[in-house]
């Protein structure tokens, strides 16, 4: 296959996969629907049928309320497993995109040369781990929050971020780019998780312990919180070696400096910092829970600017794939 | 883990700073300083402190473009000047929160670490009186008699990995593990000042600088030499590592994308250097994400560009000028700004502005690049005379000091523009002299650096998140397991606690009864039968 012809596949893939993903938000949004009509218990099942009144008869018949109760819950089961299939299939489709993004520069390269590219490999990372952790943590109910954000993302990055394949420019054709971008992808994937979790853990402390609907299925505080605090113990590190050390030893490879204060080293520092809080917030009293998730949100918000929207602020960036033209041209002083 | 913070004593806090003595304002000042509160505090405002200096251009980071934004905005530079905006890394209020956290840190971690050498000794704490308090407990009733329930805890428990309670004869077992937890953590917090301290003598001790050197000449590592040279306070020129390199050869790979045009995908300055003067000579290719060391410096390749070989004439038909003018490329098609000043011409000051077309094609009668290589190179330069001020004022190479000068024009009174290509020349009016372009070379910019201390730094975040893993991820558990006749029969209480808060301990305990229920005893004779017998019935 041509270079061209390695392009157009990946640019198709991303298409396709964010129409896997459509669908499977699509089957979520049902899930959840359905859920809205189930009760917990079985015997209140009917009730709760007849009080929505969409029997449509105008007289349902009390001993239906079990059945349909039954039916329901298939149902929810249903699409829940659907959904779970069409995100592991976007999430390959996606996987290809990636591939062959990076077999369509000439020479082959690992795919994070630009922002695009760079959105796409984080966003795969966050269906990716989803569906790894899916099981062990029971995140079932987080499906239509991942891939509502992966497909909103994934059209961000085609609508606004989308370039062309170009070489890698010479300062980012290094095997330390490598290991610092997967760690920095890695961790930005799991934040974005934790973040999730974060969030759901302060809409459940709002509207308190639901027994009903969507939210009844959203675990307890305490399990919230704890999963949430495994996924970022597990981001915090991998974050640290990807800015604080691998970061370092490729920008002194590169710029002859281990730490510039570049814009975006300054944000990575600030999430860095961010989540160090949140994990200090968990084990102080009066910060538990409640602010320790809102820090965890704090740190997404630095994450995610410092992805995509420090390119838009800030003045001085060194990070070249933020821009066209050559990075590594540096004018003289004096 | 769970020692409390000083803080949330509350006598800490309930009295007011006005009925303390001197000696007691100071500790509570001490007290308050160190506790975990304090440091999440100082750590959200680091974080916060650091915003400014991504967004407002930084003078350590790029002085030209903070000189550009300055001029742009005359208004809000005194006020941001006053506030330190302009290099907020080094400002006295970031430096205010920073060592105030430092201190914070070192106040924690100093008691800290006694605590943990005398609770490293310590035997684990007896059993609470009532197990079923604990959040997480379970419990079971058995047969067996309670030594032995407990002697098979005590085996169990120790096979885990756990520190056990001398046996005091006591009706419960006490253990304890993950002590390295806490080791893990003291690790990481004093990494991070060993991190800081690395990082503050770099900044100190080292310099970082820059040279444009052409290919054909020779550097010597002098302060002289370099174009651009940012020592850090405690630097002394005795650091400078009396290295000299010449720049012999320069490749560069140019790659045409099928969107983007032409691109340099790679380059490299062949060097010969020696790191003294009566060393051996050695070569060495420098590339970009490949320094070369000597000594103590760091010599990177940074980037690349064209340097046009221009003779000046002056009026008399004496050579004023003659060498490389290093250009500036300003896109990546390589279209280079240069400026060439003749100071010392006894028939005027010259100055030449203007333009190099690596590849140039004329378009309406003027100048366009098509290719970055210089395959078909022309310089494009307008001519200024009269004061250029270049005996007074030391302004950057590439600015030229119009403000008294007087710009040549053709005879219709349009600028004059010197278009020449590879030897051309072309004589300037009012015998001013002649402009020769003899030759084009490469010249490379590579930037010299000395950071002490990168070493320690690198130990040091190593060992933080070696720390950091310990302290995240090693699990320190308490268990107690109790065992009571009552009624005729054996009740055993079991517990865990987990003392890090994020561990979920009910697998732990079911897994532990589990075993605890089912084992087969192997221990005293006695027992052994009617266990068996307990067995059955459990299972069923
Ligand atoms: C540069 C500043 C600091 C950073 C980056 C930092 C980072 C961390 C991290 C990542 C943890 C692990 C949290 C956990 O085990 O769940 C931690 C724990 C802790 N830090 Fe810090 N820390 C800093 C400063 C301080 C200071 C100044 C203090 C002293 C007041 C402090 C006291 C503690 C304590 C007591 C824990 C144990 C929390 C626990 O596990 O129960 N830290 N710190």
């Amino acid at each position: 296959m041509t270079n061209s012809a390695w392009e157009t596949l990946s640019d198709q893939a991303v298409a396709v996969a964010g129409v896997v993903y459509f669908l499977a938000l699509l089957a979520h949004l049902v899930e959840w629907a359905s859920l809205r009509e189930v009760a917990p218990a079985t015997a209140g099942a009917g009730a709760a049928g007849a009080a929505d009144g969409e029997g449509g008869t105008g007289s349902v018949a009390v001993d239906t309320g079990p059945d349909r109760g039954a039916e329901r819950e298939r149902r929810v089961a249903l699409f829940g497993r659907l959904g779970l299939l069409l995100t592991g299939l976007a999430c390959a489709v996606h996987l290809v995109a990636l591939v062959g993004r990076g077999l369509a520069a000439d020479p082959n390269r690992v795919p994070w040369g630009n922002m695009y590219e760079f959105t796409v490999s984080g966003t795969f990372v966050v269906t990716l781990m989803y569906l790894v952790l899916h099981r062990r943590f029971s995140l079932a109910w987080m499906a239509p929050f991942v891939t509502a954000f992966v497909l909103s993302t994934l059209m961000i990055a085609v609508i606004w971020l989308h370039s062309e394949v170009t070489p890698l420019t010479e300062a980012l054709n290094s095997y330390w780019l490598v290991i610092h971008v997967v760690s920095a992808v890695i961790a930005t994937g799991a934040f974005t998780l934790g973040g999730i979790l974060s969030a759901a853990y302060l809409v459940k402390d709002r509207r308190g312990e639901a027994t009903t609907g969507p939210l009844a299925r959203v675990p307890s505080l305490a399990t919230l919180d704890r999963v949430s605090y495994r996924i970022h113990a597990f981001a915090f590190p991998v974050w640290t070696f990807a800015v604080l050390i691998t970061g370092p030893i490729w920008a002194h490879e590169a710029w002859s400096s281990y730490w510039n204060w570049d814009p975006k080293e300054v944000w990575a520092f600030i999430t860095w910092v961010v989540y160090a809080a949140y994990l200090h917030a968990r084990s102080t009293a009066g910060w538990k829970g409640r602010n320790a998730a809102i820090l965890a949100l704090v740190g997404v918000a630095t994450l995610w600017f410092n992805f995509i929207g420090i390119n838009f602020f800030s003045t001085t960036t060194q990070h070249g794939y933020a821009e066209s033209a050559p990075a590594f041209v540096e004018p003289v002083g004096r | 883990m769970s020692t409390a913070p000083p803080d949330t004593r509350p006598e800490a806090r309930e009295r007011r700073a006005g009925e303390l003595s001197p000696r007691e304002l100071g500790r509570w000042l001490w007290r308050q300083l160190t506790s975990m509160r304090t440091a999440l505090i100082l750590l959200l405002m680091l974080a916060l402190a650091a915003v400014p200096g991504s967004i407002i251009p930084q003078e350590g980071v790029d002085s030209v473009k903070t000189a550009r934004w300055q001029d742009e905005h005359p208004t809000l530079t005194p006020i941001y000047e006053k506030l330190s905006l302009f290099s907020v890394y080094d400002s006295p209020w970031f430096s205010a929160i920073y060592l105030l956290l430092m201190i914070s840190l070192v106040g924690c971690i100093i008691p800290r670490t006694f605590v943990y050498l005398r609770a490293i000794r310590a035997a684990p704490p007896a059993a609470p009186r009532n197990l079923g308090r604990l959040p997480d407990h379970t419990s079971y009733e058995t047969d067996e008699e309670t030594r032995a329930v407990l002697e098979r805890a005590r085996a169990a428990l120790k096979d885990r990995g756990y520190r056990l309670r001398p046996d005091d004869g006591s009706d419960a077992v006490s253990a304890e593990r993950g002590y390295l937890r806490e080791v893990g953590n003291l690790l990481f917090h004093l990494s991070v000042v060993v991190v800081l301290v690395a990082f503050a003598m770099g900044g100190l001790f080292g310099f970082r600088g820059g040279a444009i050197i052409v290919q054909g000449t020779t550097f010597t590592n002098t302060l002289t030499q370099y174009d651009d040279f940012e020592p850090g306070q405690l630097f002394s020129a005795g650091q400078m590592d009396p290295f000299t390199f010449r720049f012999d050869d320069f490749d560069v790979e140019w790659q045409n994308t099928p969107r983007r045009g032409v691109l340099a995908r790679a380059f490299k300055a062949g060097l010969t250097y020696r790191e003294t003067p009566d060393a051996a000579e050695k070569s060495y290719d420098l590339r970009v994400n490949h320094p070369l060391s000597v000594g103590d410096t760091d010599v990177f390749l940074i980037g690349h560009g064209y340097a046009p070989v221009i003779t000046v004439k002056d009026g008399n038909g004496e050579e004023v000028f003659n060498g490389p003018v290093p250009f500036l490329p300003q896109d990546q098609t390589f279209l280079s700004f240069g400026v060439l000043k003749v100071p010392d011409s006894p028939t005027g000051e010259i100055g030449l502005e203007g333009l190099f077309y690596p590849t140039f094609q004329l378009a309406d009668g003027n100048p366009v690049t098509i290719y970055p290589n210089d395959a078909n190179p022309l310089i494009s330069m307008q001519v200024y005379t009269g004061d250029l001020g270049l005996e007074t004022s030391s302004q950057s190479v590439y600015d030229l000091d119009k403000t008294n000068a007087e710009q040549l024009l053709t005879d219709d009174g349009k600028p004059l523009r010197l278009d020449l290509e590879l030897g051309e020349s072309a004589t300037l009016p009012d015998g001013l002299g002649t402009v020769t372009f003899d030759d084009v070379r490469p010249w490379t910019r590579i930037q010299f650096s000395q950071s002490p201390g990168k070493e320690v730094a690198l130990v040091g975040v190593v060992l933080a998140l070696v720390g950091l893993l310990g302290s995240l991820f090693i699990r320190p558990r308490r268990v107690w397991v109790r065992a009571r006749r009552e009624g005729g029969v054996t009740m055993v209480e079991v517990a865990a606690l987990d003392r890090s808060g994020g561990g979920d301990v009910v697998p732990v305990l079911e897994e532990l009864v589990g075993e605890l229920r089912t084992a087969v005893p192997t221990g005293t004779a006695g027992t052994t039968r009617d266990t068996r017998e307990d067995e059955g019935r459990n299972d069923t």
